[in-house]
């Protein structure tokens, strides 16, 4: 069965290729069964794999298949080879699980565009770079998947190129994540510098026989890793991009979000935790950027009234949280926040197309309501999925994923007790505003009528996301409730386990999770009372000049746009206007003028009289012959 | 008799040679300037025969005889185009054929 | 024999200075044709005359005799001979004759730089030329041979009238047979 793990991400390849070169002859009805099909085998064959995988583990708990050897050039040596350990596997398990899900969805959703095969042509490649990504046994490969990914992006996000303020978008997105790409294959140079080469088992099992812990060497390269990481994770600072993001289609945002593209960081971080944890000052960076991001993201979420920049809020939080973890050396804990996340966040973007496309493409939540009743599997499925996203206790899956990373911020290694506050204030604000956009649009007064009411290709991905939505979380059960760890046993081959460090202080663990759930609860009656109940407390709030400040600084994500649009674009664009007539490039301006002012010179000699042609070399042979006569 | 040597031979040789090179360089006439390399190939000839003299070698004389062939092969090109360049602008000056500058 | 020698030489540079300035042609070419004459004495009197015989029967015979149906062939007149004057003017022909008697005198300094050796003027056998020419020379012989036939076929097709095309409709000059 692992023979046929270079068909997982070949699928997705090859469905590009089929759409890409003959999408416009196949129709919609074929470009739907390649692009959703290649993507559905993928999963099965990820699916039998990982039961494989479940039975009877491979030798060493990975799978190495070495498809050819790319570059060798000396002591370089690169293969395209694919790595199959069990953290690669949840990887990919997500990706093609989720991704067909979303696939399928999109072939209603897209029904009417008239790009249908170039949007699932994006979506396979998309697909397969991530896969790429995941699967690659060595950084460059992986960095080709990573680069690939930033591509779809691009592509997806300006999907509807007519519409300037998405290409607009795309751009930011690309150039964006393009910063921390930069810092990223820095990094790359400097592992392959420090260990010659590139394959990631190598590097993580030379690593602490080359590296002492804290090596200046290790923090750098780590600190630059993380750099692509929060590029493509959308982290602070770099998480301006994916609010922006919200132009592309429904279904790719959800592909971003859920399965691909956003998850990438954590992937990196996660796979090269054997150098991070040599780096205890990048762990503990890491650990600040995901604790701050998720607090200025559940800010920034709190007032947005885009129903689809609510959710991308909320996905930068929610990743937040994953780096968080992973700062505090919680790395299951991490991947299942995750695999969970995918689960639900793809579940609120598919539920959000639905209404989307039931009111008339309007994304703006305020101007909806009442659709409870009119779309009753839309709103149960949503309603599922805000509640694991806001992390209702017991019920929900995203509350045992998000229960283990505030407990692990406060009782693991490198946790404390402020990145926990952060942690318990983030679960609430998120609570807070999920719970704002489930009310606001579900209850209260219909304002706009249903023009699309969701045929099955939409009802199935919701109802099978919601389940496992709800269920997913029951596969790792904490220390007090049981203490199941099928999942971080499963990682175990591949990420380091700590859950021993972390149930001492069993009273205290309680005391978090009990808080925790609490106050989610009290974050969504908050929510009902001041968006359902008493929506004139908010409105007069926002009345005051204070209020309304407020509001519009949380608006604008918090300012982040408006100060890099001073910090780096206004000087960028300064530099870029001054030097328009490039000083540097002057000179070779002056070499074609020079050339040019020689070919009139000599044109000139071309006068096509025989006497002139004569006299010149007369004129020659007296400068050769004096020459001659002087020397 | 013994007073001509080589160098007297080429002096004279290199002063017909430059005289037919200045006939060429002063003509416009495309006949006339035939006419010039035919004395500066017969100056060359000339050359030839003073060196192969001082040498006792009949080289000399074998190479005026190539000289000879291509001076005639030469004339017979260089006559059957002036004809043309006649026939074309009606004209034997050198400049009027000029339209091909660069 | 020397006298001879230096009046011949002499002879031929006076005759060759009035080639090159002369306007009317047939004179030019009268005066080459002394000019090769002269040559032909010199080499006469240097030891080689069966190349004097070669000069006055192939130079100043055959190919001045071309020049002379060309001549006639083109049947120039008086206008020529005012163009030509008109063309020979002082400015044109300064700086050319400035430049070649700079030529000149780098040359002969050149010469007399290097030693001398007198010529005896022994006959060189014409036998001796024509064993060396089918001998060493033989490429460069069957290479002459090349460029005659070449230079044959070459004023051939250069001097053949064109025929004149009348079409219907347009005049195409210069068009083949």
């Amino acid at each position: 069965m692992y023979d046929f793990l270079w068909l997982v991400p070949t699928l997705p390849f090859l469905g590009f290729l089929i759409l890409a070169l003959f999408g416009k002859k196949l129709g919609k009805t074929l470009s739907a069964f390649v692009g959703v099909g290649s993507i559905g085998i993928s999963a099965l064959i990820t699916i039998l794999i990982g039961i494989r995988f479940l039975s009877s583990p491979p030798e060493g708990d990975a799978f190495v298949q070495t498809l050819w050897t790319w570059i060798a050039v000396d002591r370089f040596n690169v293969n395209i080879a694919l790595h199959l350990d069990a953290l690669s596997l949840v990887f990919t398990f997500v990706i093609t699980f989720v991704g067909f899900w979303i696939h399928l969805y999109s072939v209603e959703y897209m029904a009417d565009d008239e790009s249908f095969s170039r949007f699932f042509a994006y979506m396979n490649l998309f697909v397969g770079a991530m896969l790429l990504l995941v699967l690659g046994d060595n950084l460059l490969l992986l960095y080709l998947g990573w680069e690939g990914v930033g591509l779809c992006s691009y592509l997806l996000i300006g999907f509807w190129y007519k519409d300037s303020a998405n290409g607009y978008a795309a751009r930011k997105a690309f150039i964006v994540t393009r910063v921390g790409d930069a810092a990223m294959a820095i990094g790359l140079f400097l592992l392959f510098y420090s260990f010659g080469t590139l394959n990631i088992q190598e590097i993580l099992t030379q690593a602490p026989q080359t590296w002492s812990v804290g090596n200046n060497l290790a923090v750098i390269a780590t600190l630059l890793l993380l750099g692509g990481a929060v590029g493509k994770s959308a982290q602070l600072p770099l998480q301006v991009w994916l609010p922006d993001a919200m132009a592309g289609p429904t279904p790719t945002s959800a592909l971003i979000h859920a399965a691909t593209m956003v998850t990438a960081g954590v992937y990196l971080i996660a796979r090269m935790h054997g150098i991070y944890e040599l780096a205890p000052v990048s762990m503990f960076v890491v650990a600040i950027v995901g604790a701050a991001t998720l607090l200025i993201a559940g800010f920034a979420g709190l007032t947005q009234v885009d129903i689809k920049r609510v959710l991308a809020y909320s996905t930068i939080s929610q990743i937040g949280y994953m780096f968080l973890a992973l700062g505090v050396g919680a790395w299951s804990a991490a991947i299942f926040h995750f695999m969970i996340h995918a689960f639900f966040k793809a579940l609120l973007f598919l539920g959000a197309g639905a209404i989307i496309l039931a009111q008339h493409h309007e994304q703006n939540m305020f101007k909806m309501g009442g659709l409870a009743k009119a779309l009753p599997v839309t709103f149960w499925t949503f309603l599922i999925g805000s509640g694991s996203l806001a992390a209702l206790p017991l019920v929900t899956a995203g509350f045992y994923s998000k229960d283990a990373i505030i407990w692990f911020a406060w009782s693991a290694e490198g946790g404390n007790i402020y990145l926990w506050a952060a942690a318990v204030f983030g679960a609430f604000i998120t609570g807070f505003y999920t719970f704002r956009m489930v009310f606001v649009t579900f209850f209260g007064q219909q304002k706009i009528d249903v023009s699309h009411f969701p045929k099955w290709t939409i009802h199935v991905p919701l109802i099978v996301l919601a389940f496992f939505a709800l269920f997913g979380g029951f596969i790792e059960l904490p220390g007090t409730m049981g203490h199941f760890t099928l999942f971080s046993d499963f990682l175990k081959s591949a990420l380091p386990a700590m859950e021993e460090v972390a149930h001492e202080n069993v009273s205290l663990e309680y005391f978090s999770q009990i808080l925790t759930a609490v106050l989610a609860l009290v974050s969504v009656y908050l929510a009902y009372v001041l968006y359902l109940k008493k929506p004139q407390i908010v409105t007069n709030f926002t009345d005051t000049g204070f209020g309304k400040g407020l509001q519009q600084f949380f608006l604008s994500g918090l300012g982040f746009d408006w100060l890099y649009e001073r910090l780096f674009i206004r000087p960028y664009v300064w530099i870029a206007r001054t030097n328009k007539r490039d000083f540097i490039d002057l000179f070779y301006v002056f070499l074609p003028w020079m050339s040019r002012q020689f070919h009139y010179a000599f044109s000139y000699t071309q006068s096509g009289k025989v006497r002139r042609y004569i006299l010149g070399i007369a004129l020659g042979a007296v400068v050769s012959i004096t020459i001659v006569v002087i020397l | 008799m013994s007073s001509i040597s080589l160098n007297t031979g080429l002096v004279i040789a290199s002063i017909l040679f430059f005289l037919g090179f200045l006939g060429v360089m002063i003509r416009r006439n495309i006949l006339f300037m035939l006419i010039s390399v035919e004395i500066m190939l017969n100056a060359a000839g000339l050359a030839f025969i003073f060196a192969g003299a001082s040498h006792n070698a009949p080289d000399g004389q074998v190479m005026f005889i190539f000289i000879l062939t291509m001076a005639a092969a030469e004339v017979a090109v260089g006559l059957a185009l002036l004809i043309q360049v006649y026939q074309k602008f009606k004209t034997l000056d050198s400049d009027a054929a000029s339209n091909m500058r660069g | 024999m020397t006298i001879l020698f230096y009046i011949a030489a002499i002879i031929a540079i006076i005759s060759t200075i009035m080639v090159i300035t002369r306007t009317n042609v047939i004179h030019a070419l009268l005066y080459m044709v002394v000019s090769l004459l002269a040559t032909a004495v010199m080499f006469f009197l240097i030891g080689a005359p069966f190349i004097a015989a070669l000069e006055i029967m192939i130079y100043a015979g055959a190919i001045t005799v071309l020049f002379v149906f060309v001549v006639m062939m083109l049947n120039l007149g008086e206008e020529a001979v005012k163009q030509e004057k008109q063309w020979l003017s002082f400015s044109g022909w300064i700086f050319p004759a400035f430049l070649s008697l700079i030529l000149l005198l780098e040359v002969i300094f050149i010469i007399s730089s290097s030693g001398s050796v007198p010529i005896s003027g022994k006959v060189i056998d014409p036998k001796l030329v024509g064993q060396s020419l089918f001998t060493t020379y033989l490429i460069g012989v069957e290479l002459s041979a090349i460029l005659l036939l070449a230079g044959i076929i070459g004023a051939y097709h250069l001097a053949r009238r064109k025929k004149k095309v009348v079409h219907r409709f347009l005049e195409l000059e210069g068009a083949e047979e």
